[in-house]
């Protein structure tokens, strides 16, 4: 039987977002992998059904999943990871960033890394707002999310929405860096205080 | 004996290529493959697809990508009723490689498909408020379908440049609305080409051993790297989209060396594509 993670639903502001993990499990014949184990995100979206953004975005989730899983460690298993969106108030991505991360966490999968994500936007005048809620992004000139990994904070995943320049992406994504270390001291926080009760 | 040997241990003999600062087909890690376009009228009297609006077959090295851009009447929709519908989508037919099983797209193509409606809205290549004929009333839909016919790695580049030269191939009839009956009359004889704004040309990088960048990979690369990025720039420098789906990670040095030769290659796509025009 197939042990699943008690989900977890990480909340960034009225954004949340809950994560399922279930695996290492039997893979099924035709999507076994022979040396690691098989990788599975699937988004599923408020309301109605996924489409084409939804596997975008799973594609997304799935590889910055697979950089940081130790997946060399269960051959021919399945890792299923399903993520249900309870409510969309803006950083939707990075709200599933978070939850996926947290879900490999609490499921205790190998892990070489953490991974958090970030959202930023730029506006008019080219300032950076961080964590946007629905009505600056789609006020904003640019909308960029990051996952950064964690320890060094390199950059695992980036998507960008509108356009700007090479400079404000380079301030975007030290901002995204620097805020990255509040995120984690969070995954820090929540661990502790969930293992200090058992 | 380096046959079998690519085939049983093709990650170390790839490194042995990379480690001389070159690749298994020859090419330098920033070289390009050979890149060809034919737009439209080039084929024959009547384009590369006759029943188009608008056409062009792009390659890269082997990597062989068409986009057919049919222009439809539609109705706009309520919330903007100045706006037309601009719709791409990507297909990977199974006859473009062994990987693709016919049936639904599967993520890639899907994947893709999003990718390229991003880089459209992203870059404001075509300003939608451009397709409105009549407020809320008529608009113009531009369904572009980009079928990949020989599937080896570097899918974007390619998809961004097929429907790059696909809609500076388009050329729309004028569509005048007759009061009395309300009925649009589409003039066949009366065209005007698409207004284009920007030209995002799309780079692709695979990501080996988490350090080198290798620029365009073939399908081999992809598999055996680590991780893709796609930086789309458009003619003035700005930034259309930074893709990176996952994959190892890299600093933002890294990010800002493909980010100067995704610059260099959109110079030389733009004098292709205009080198081909005018011809």
């Amino acid at each position: 039987p197939a042990p699943a993670s008690p989900p977890c639903p990480p909340r960034t502001g009225d954004t949340s977002v809950l994560a399922g993990l279930y695996g290492p499990a039997e893979a099924k014949l035709s999507k076994e992998l022979p040396d690691r184990a098989a990788l599975e995100v699937l988004l599923r979206p408020k309301v109605g059904l996924p489409g084409v953004l939804e596997r975008s975005r799973e594609q997304q989730l799935r590889q910055t999943c697979e950089a940081v899983v130790l997946g060399v460690l269960h051959p021919r298993t399945a890792v299923t990871l399903v993520l249900q969106v309870l409510s969309d108030a803006g950083s939707l991505l990075s709200c599933c960033l978070n939850a996926a991360c947290m879900g490999l966490l609490d499921a205790g999968l190998p892990l070489s890394a953490l991974f958090c994500g970030v959202t930023c936007t730029l506006d008019a005048d080219g300032s950076i707002l961080l964590d946007p809620t629905t009505r600056q992004e789609q006020e904003a000139r640019a909308v960029l999310s990051f996952a950064i990994r964690s320890g060094d904070r390199k950059v695992l995943m980036a998507t960008t929405k509108g356009s700007c320049s090479v400079e404000e992406m380079q301030q975007c994504l030290a901002a995204a860096q620097r805020a990255a270390d509040t995120i984690f001291q969070f995954y820090r926080d929540s661990l502790c205080r969930r293992y200090s009760k058992d | 004996l380096s046959v079998c040997f690519r085939t049983v241990e093709p990650l170390e003999y790839y490194r042995r290529f990379l480690k001389e600062n070159c690749r298994p087909d020859g090419r330098e890690l920033g070289e390009f493959r050979t890149t060809t376009v034919n737009i439209g009228n080039i084929f024959f009297s009547s384009g590369s697809i006759t029943t188009a609006d608008g056409s062009a077959l792009v390659k890269l090295g082997n990597t062989t990508v068409i986009c057919g851009v049919k222009a439809e009447l539609a109705a706009p929709a309520a919330d903007s009723a100045n706006k037309g519908y601009i719709v791409p989508n990507v297909e990977l037919p199974s006859l473009c490689s062994e990987r693709f099983r016919s049936g639904p797209p599967g993520e890639e193509a899907q994947a893709a498909s999003q990718f390229i409606s991003d880089v459209i809205e992203n870059s404001q290549m075509i300003v939608k408020e451009d397709l409105c004929i009549a407020n809320g009333k008529l608009a113009w839909v531009l369904y572009c379908d980009i079928v990949c016919l020989d599937y080896d790695g570097n899918l974007l580049d390619a998809s961004i440049f097929a429907l790059l030269a696909a809609l500076k191939n388009v050329q729309l009839p004028s569509v005048t609305i007759n009061e009395e009956t309300g009925l649009s009359e589409v003039n066949l004889k009366q065209k005007t080409p698409l207004v284009i704004r920007k030209h995002p040309v799309a780079t692709s990088f695979a990501i080996f051993d988490d350090t080198l960048l290798i620029v365009d990979p073939t399908a081999e690369e992809e598999d055996l790297g680590t991780g893709t990025v796609t930086i789309v720039t458009d003619e003035e420098g700005r930034l259309c989209s930074v893709h990176k789906p996952g994959g190892s990670p890299l600093t933002g040095a890294k990010l800002q060396d493909c980010i100067t030769r995704a610059i260099t290659r959109h110079k030389e796509v733009k004098t292709l594509i205009d080198k081909v025009i005018k011809s």
